[in-house]
């Protein structure tokens, strides 16, 4: 990705911490992210990936550490000044989040329009422009979101993110449920944009082919901990059993629970 | 024993924390209703949706009670030749009971499990985190113009539905039971005060309020998945029907002294 030399921490987050009743989900969890840096955050299913993408953004308060995005304390800060940070966002979720109640250019054009006081007219224009580029046609402006495809709805989450040119973009699994040509088209989509703005990105993702594809630096959690965090390039020798299992998608190692195990044996003795 | 101590205990607190948990929504939803930017659209498609969408259901409601308030009370007044005073008793109990209370109720049907089902869908879909996330207040945005739409649509279909039920009563009165007409129209204005209606009215938005504020509550602390907006529509609906009751009496007795 560009600007690789840039050394300057966009985002440092330092010993988060994070319970839900007696769980704890984070766990002296720290990462740091450099301007204009793609990082991938990985791991299982549960393993608080998308909670701490919700606690750096601030829809989820930590119980202790400290969030620092251009060098500015976030946590404890005013509602104002919280809003404020909001704008340097732009974020797509797993399940798209688009609002159903309106039509496709309102929702890319939601923040926007009220930052910028656009008429319809002016609205509709940008939205045109800014889903040409995510490759739609301008017929889907006026469609609702139940009106189209899983894939366009992921384009049209990606336009909305990226409609008034945020410099950080969160993607939380930008690829679930769709297709690997669908997967593929939407991470090269995720890679022109960014490369467009210039944005420092954090993606969560279980898809390892959409995380070499996009991702500078690769960062592993697991029980609430980063365990491993480097280059892609040294994505396969890492010498940490989880994270090797989780790159190979193997069914045995240290990250699969009891359950899982248990659940395998019951299944191989049901068909033994 | 002690188990008993403990769940009686845990009911208790969670019944605490249920009513904490509105009260602080309700300050927050009214703090959020009363600031600017008030999301003009928003509210103008929540007024369509509860109030002119409601006209049919709260008007057909209101004509068969009027209309049965007319045969159930000429039946029972006859007993002691007080017949005249069905067209009286029809418009008091219009007006001050039964507009604002069958109105509410059936409101509190239509519309409170709707605003529940649709925020609470938004809730699970994550578009409410997605609002924040676009530097939007959800409370502001959602739930300030439901209130307000509520608020203010409740009255005017309370208004039109008093109005209904009195002439369902009047088309008993006259086609029915043989009342002439100008006497019966007569009857009906002579014992009523303007604060009658007040008092309808008052009620009236009250329980819009309450509905509004019963769907969205419900709605934005839905749980997840399926289950948990349906367990929120319910909820919305039934807590929405309880309030209502409550209100009214409470109302009543206020304006009693």
């Amino acid at each position: 990705m560009n600007n690789k030399n840039k050394q300057i921490s966009k985002i440092e987050i330092s010993n988060i911490t994070k319970k839900f009743g007696e769980e704890l989900v984070l766990n002296e969890f720290s990462l740091s992210i450099k301007e204009s840096e793609s990082l991938c955050l990985i791991g299982t299913s549960g393993s608080g990936k998308s909670v701490a993408l919700k606690c750096l953004i601030g829809l989820l308060a930590p119980d202790g550490g400290s969030i620092k995005v251009d060098g500015k304390e976030t946590i404890g800060q005013s509602k104002a000044q919280h809003e404020a940070l909001l704008d340097h966002f732009g974020m797509t979720f797993q399940f798209g989040a688009l609002f159903d109640s309106l039509p496709i250019w309102e929702n890319v054009t939601f923040r926007l329009r009220r930052k910028e006081k656009l008429n319809k007219i002016e609205a509709k224009e940008i939205a045109r422009d800014i889903v040409s580029q995510l490759g739609l046609g301008p017929q889907v402006l006026d469609l609702f979101p139940a009106e189209l495809s899983g894939g366009m709805q992921k384009r049209v989450a990606i336009a909305r993110a990226i409609a008034d040119k945020p410099d950080i973009l969160l993607f939380d699994e930008p690829t679930s449920g769709l297709d690997p040509i669908t997967s593929g088209v939407i991470n090269d989509l995720i890679l022109n944009s960014v490369n467009r703005l210039g944005a420092t990105t954090l993606t969560i993702s279980h898809d390892m082919a959409s995380v070499r594809q996009i991702a500078d630096t690769v960062a592993m959690l697991h029980r609430g901990k980063i365990i491993w965090c480097g280059s892609i390039k040294d994505i396969n020798h890492t010498g940490i059993a989880e994270v090797e299992q989780f790159v190979n998608g193997n069914p045995y190692g240290p990250l699969t629970s009891d359950n899982a195990n248990l659940a395998q044996t019951h299944q191989s003795e049901i068909y033994d | 024993m002690l188990d008993l101590f403990q769940s009686l205990g845990k009911g208790a607190l969670a019944f605490c924390h249920q009513i904490g948990s509105v009260a602080l929504f309700i300050l927050l939803a009214l703090r959020w209703s009363l600031t600017p930017p008030f999301y003009g659209k928003q509210i103008l498609k929540q007024i369509i949706d509860i109030g002119y969408y409601s006209l049919p259901v709260v008007g057909l409601t209101t004509l068969f009670s009027g209309m049965v308030l007319a045969l159930q009370s000429y039946t029972g007044f006859a007993r002691f030749s007080a017949e005249d005073t069905v067209a009286t008793v029809v418009v008091l109990s219009v007006t001050r009971e039964l507009g604002p209370v069958l109105a509410g109720l059936m409101v509190a049907g239509r519309i409170g499990a709707s605003i529940a089902a649709e925020i609470g869908t938004m809730r699970v879909t994550d578009q409410i985190d997605a609002l924040e996330t676009l530097s939007t207040r959800p409370m502001q945005y959602l739930v300030g113009p439901r209130i307000i739409a509520g608020t203010i649509c409740l009255p005017i279909l309370v208004l039109i539905g008093d109005i209904i039920g009195v002439f369902g009563g009047y088309l008993v009165g006259i086609y029915k039971l043989q009342f002439n007409s100008s006497i019966y129209l007569s009857r009906t204005l002579e014992f009523l005060e303007i604060s009658d209606v007040i008092l309808g009215l008052i009620k009236a938005a009250v329980f819009g309020f309450i509905i509004a504020l019963m769907g969205c509550f419900h709605g934005y602390n839905s749980g997840r998945g399926a289950e948990g907006v349906g367990k929120a529509t319910t909820n919305a609906v039934v807590s929405a029907s309880i309030l209502i009751l409550i209100a009214n009496y409470t109302v009543t007795a206020l304006f009693f002294g």
